[in-house]
């Protein structure tokens, strides 16, 4: 398969091109990870609240809240960027590419995110709430307390890989020129025609970046798990 | 206004169609020990939990040192409170649960503190020394630092009767807290909430351990079937039960 210094398949490897423009692909990943991290911490607020609402037995919150996660994820994400990018400035509701795209991760992650916190919220005993109430906090200090810490420890697990998930999709901010990293790779791909190299460096790069997320997570769950 | 300091007058509670508390009357004075005893669906634990609001009643009032609990009339109308002044009346009471109910992410000493510095707006400084001082008097003060989840459930019992007794409450409720106790546990739960007794404290106790009910209460209440079947001195009620129902729950409970 691979021989002859880099021959594969009769095409030979040639990364040179591509290490020339690395310092672009760098940026196009600091950026990815910027577009990740302002739409997930927008998104985990969102989140939270819409699955405060999910569990709540008053149907006028819990509706609404329902609706917004049913059309979001049975939306697919491209669909919304394009969305938000070019349908929206036609109803007067302009925003810079970033911002349209931060925007629309946020909403995307928010449901997402809301799903995975209601999950969550579900597995903490109801006695915890009662004890909380019997010492005379309020349902507010019960959330922020004692809810919402322990729900958050529950939830890394599936938390990590969501994050991971949301931070793949800035990939699709390439649909509207955001020069992120896969906008990047194409344009490095089209000015070199170092095709394979191109997309070889970029999928390493996604994978690296996963990667140090997900033992980020791990570490983050050792730190918090509670000592038996 | 009455001297009592907890009064509950014509109390009623259902569940749906269920109706589980058919009219209870009941007061109290300052540092009465009151058992709770009677099977289960009898009705004690939710008379407990409608005295600290944890479930709502349809009917009738109930005052603690003559503050009407829950519920106020407004315009011929009865309206629940709201939830600021139901969790301002939740701090006259002091409750222990059956699950210890700790919160799993906070230490011992911060699980009494918590209270102390949401509810009562004391500094952490303060709040942590009354932790220590209450966590000394449940003989864990070596174990402030320790969370739920490294106590044993007798040591999680206690810290919990130190998190509701540290917010200095008029009247502690206890809802069968050695019920979910390993045998070998229950001594030092008990010796906890007798020496509370003998301090003092005004207490409500719903329990099945009748010896215990025997020797540190001064008085029983035997509930049946939503009602007060009985009451009076555990001396009379063990030993001279005057109804069928009471004498034959005795025949059967651990009271031999």
């Amino acid at each position: 398969m691979l021989s002859n210094g880099g021959r594969f398949m009769g095409y030979t490897l040639n990364f040179a091109a591509v290490w020339r423009s690395f310092d672009l692909l760098l940026e196009g990943l600091a950026l990815s990870l910027a577009l990740a991290f302002g739409a997930i911490l927008i998104g985990a607020v969102i989140g939270l609240i819409t699955a405060f609402c999910l569990i709540s037995k008053n149907g006028f919150i819990k509706r609404p809240a329902g609706t917004y996660v049913t059309i979001i994820r049975n939306t697919p994400i491209l669909v919304l960027v394009l969305f938000t990018y070019f349908a929206l400035p036609q109803l007067g509701f302009r925003l810079g590419k970033i911002e349209s795209f931060v925007f629309t991760l946020a909403l995307y992650s928010g449901a997402y995110l809301a799903e995975v916190f209601r999950a969550g919220l579900l597995s903490i005993p109801g006695g915890l709430r009662e004890a909380g109430l019997a010492i005379g906090l309020t349902e507010m200090q019960i959330r922020t307390s004692i809810i919402a810490p322990l729900m958050f420890r529950n939830v890394l697990p599936s938390l990590s890989s969501t994050i991971i998930s949301l931070f793949k999709d800035t990939s699709l901010a390439a649909a509207i020129a955001v020069p992120e990293l896969t906008f990047e790779a194409r344009k490095i791909n089209v000015e070199t025609f170092r095709v394979i190299e191109t997309w070889i460096v970029a999928s390493c790069l996604y994978v690296l970046t996963c990667s140090i997320l997900a033992a980020l997570m791990r570490e983050v769950e050792r730190r918090l798990s509670l000592p038996r | 206004m009455s001297n009592n300091l907890l009064e509950i007058r014509d109390l009623h509670k259902s569940y749906g169609d269920v109706e589980v508390l058919k009219g209870v009357n009941c007061t109290m004075t300052q540092g009465d020990v009151i058992s709770v005893i009677g099977s289960s669906g009898s009705g004690k634990t939710t008379m407990l939990r409608c005295i600290n609001m944890l479930e709502e009643f349809q009917g009738g009032t109930i005052s603690i040192d003559g503050q009407e609990i829950g519920y106020e009339m407004v315009g011929g109308q009865r309206r629940r409170k709201s939830e600021k002044e139901i969790a301002r009346q939740r701090a006259l009471t002091g409750m222990a649960f059956q699950q210890f109910n700790l919160f799993p992410h906070m230490t011992a000493a911060r699980n009494i503190m918590l209270g102390l510095m949401k509810v009562k707006k004391l500094s952490k400084e303060e709040a942590r020394s009354i932790a220590e001082k209450w966590l000394d008097r449940v003989g864990l003060r070596s174990r402030a630092d320790n969370f739920p989840g490294q106590l044993s459930g007798g040591q999680q019992q206690r810290v919990a009767i130190a998190r509701a007794i540290a917010m200095n409450p008029k009247l502690m409720l206890f809802d069968e807290v050695t019920s979910a106790l390993d045998p070998e546990l229950v001594n030092e739960v008990l010796q906890v909430i007798k020496t509370l007794a003998q301090d003092g404290m005004s207490m409500l106790l719903v329990t099945h351990e009748m010896r215990f009910a025997y020797e540190v209460s001064n008085r029983v209440i035997f509930m049946n079937q939503g009602r007060i079947g009985e009451e009076g001195n555990p001396r009379e009620m063990f030993h001279k039960p005057k109804s069928e129902r009471l004498a034959e729950f005795l025949k059967t409970s651990s009271f031999g």
